[in-house]
């Protein structure tokens, strides 16, 4: 089974070189710390910030510079500051090229539900709603299972969604899957010393196997 | 130049009136009108409704505004720093419309442009697309939203001069312009008042021409709502 850091190592393997990519708060964010030094990416910020980087020092700290998760951040040079219906702009013109985001539930066709639990839990969406609904590639970094052992990889989500047939791909603790177009989670990688009968037995939507499944190598 | 000055925050707020449609800058804690909000909690006003992305925390920014009764109803994307508020929405005593942060930040943004309505794929085939018009354009499928608009703006910049200029800072400029031209009276506070001149042009942020009232604000306080270091 995979730590939340290393659910975060393997998603950073599928950063390119001049991506402009919005992270989610939570396991996505940590993908920053694993993206190879040689690769030029920028990391939006949706309230608006083009080019985060790491967090300050007790010295850096300023008040002015927070990311999405309110979290205290510092620049990297050549970044751009702007106001959230440019940043909204961006992300619904397309010009990030990959959101990577956390979620509590995802459908075989590409559904995810991440904003709202009935009853229990009424934070809002964010800006999630907006992200799903206009990248064009969109990973989501979640646990296989919840803490009570039943699947969140579903026929059809359960929770109120937050945006259709949006997601393309989903790292797990337990796996790497893609979702097919016709609908279902096509298998494409184990974690180290995950059988893919466990995987099966812990996917309650349909599973796609073709072949042999690789091991994750991270 | 026209001259925009008022005294004070006091003097800023003073004729808002009970019912008001109000629209407040800033993304968490970042860059929301401190003093105008302590000044309104001076005034015996109910019943405001209040768009701002968020809505505060519990002892600080629209949270002290919650804390006192004062809202009727808010709109915005994400209110999860804030347990009053889960306490008054759960019990029904506060309204709240919850509304995607990119279509919050447009429908401002259309409000201060003069676009009644626009369409937008954040929601569709979601709950907040139930009662929407639903429109497919080039095969895919957008949502109608409607422009907002305010009685009142109350917005921060960093700095701005008599005439109503403002430049903002870092990321405390977030929601700031756009509610500034939506709102019918738009109230500015600045960390830095100067004459009318003073400023680059080239460099001004929102223009004097969306701001109706202009004060410098006074013991910001700033709070950090995550203070996350590296060592």
């Amino acid at each position: 089974m995979l730590s939340k850091q290393q659910i975060a190592q393997r998603i950073a393997k599928e950063v390119k070189n001049g991506q402009y990519i919005n992270l989610g708060i939570g396991i996505p964010t940590l993908v920053a710390n694993y993206i190879p030094e040689d690769l030029e990416i920028v990391l939006q910020s949706e309230n608006g910030l083009l080019g985060i980087g790491p967090f300050p020092t007790e010295a850096e700290i300023d008040p002015d510079l927070i990311n999405a998760g309110k979290q205290t951040i510092t620049m990297v040079k050549g970044s751009a500051i702007f106001n959230s219906a440019e940043s909204f702009a961006m992300i619904r013109g397309g010009h990030v090229h990959l959101t990577i985001l956390g979620a509590m539930e995802v459908s075989e066709n590409g559904d995810i539900a991440n904003w709202k639990i009935p009853g229990k839990m009424v934070k809002g969406m964010g800006g999630a709603m907006d992200l799903v609904a206009s990248a064009e590639n969109i990973i989501v970094a979640m646990q296989h299972c919840s803490k009570s052992g039943d699947s969140k990889l579903l026929p059809e989500c359960t929770l109120p969604i937050t945006g259709i047939r949006c997601v393309k791909k989903i790292v797990t603790d337990l796996a790497v899957l893609e979702i097919h177009q016709e609908g279902g989670f096509i298998l494409k990688e184990r974690a180290p010393g995950i059988s893919v009968e466990e995987i099966k037995q812990k996917t309650a939507g349909k599973l796609i196997i073709e072949g042999d499944i690789p091991e994750m190598n991270i | 130049m026209i001259n925009k000055t008022v005294k004070d925050a006091r003097e800023a707020v003073k004729d808002i009136p009970s019912g008001a449609f109000l629209m407040m800058g800033g993304f968490g804690l970042c860059g929301i009108p401190e003093n105008s909000i302590a000044a309104l909690l001076e005034r015996d006003i109910k019943d405001l409704t209040i768009v701002s992305n968020n809505a505060g925390v519990d002892d600080f920014g629209i949270g002290l505004l919650l804390k006192r009764r004062m809202v009727k109803k808010m709109i915005s994307s994400y209110v999860g720093e804030n347990a009053e508020f889960e306490r008054q929405l759960l019990s029904g005593e506060l309204e709240v419309d919850l509304i995607p942060q990119g279509t919050l930040a447009e429908r401002v943004r259309a409000g201060g442009a003069g676009i009644p309505a626009f369409f937008t794929p954040a929601g569709v085939g979601t709950e907040v697309a139930e009662g929407k018009e639903v429109r497919e354009f080039d095969g895919k499928l957008y949502l109608m939203e409607r422009w907002l608009r305010a009685d009142f703006s109350l917005v921060k910049a960093w700095k701005g001069d008599t005439a109503g200029n403002l430049i903002f800072k870092g990321t405390a400029r977030n929601f700031n312009p756009m509610m500034a031209a939506a709102g019918k009276i738009t109230i500015a506070e600045v960390e830095e008042l100067v004459p009318a001149g003073e400023l680059d042009p080239n460099q001004i942020h929102t223009p004097g021409i969306y701001v109706q009232r202009i004060f410098q604000g006074e013991n910001y306080e700033k709070r950090i709502e995550q203070r996350t270091t590296r060592s």
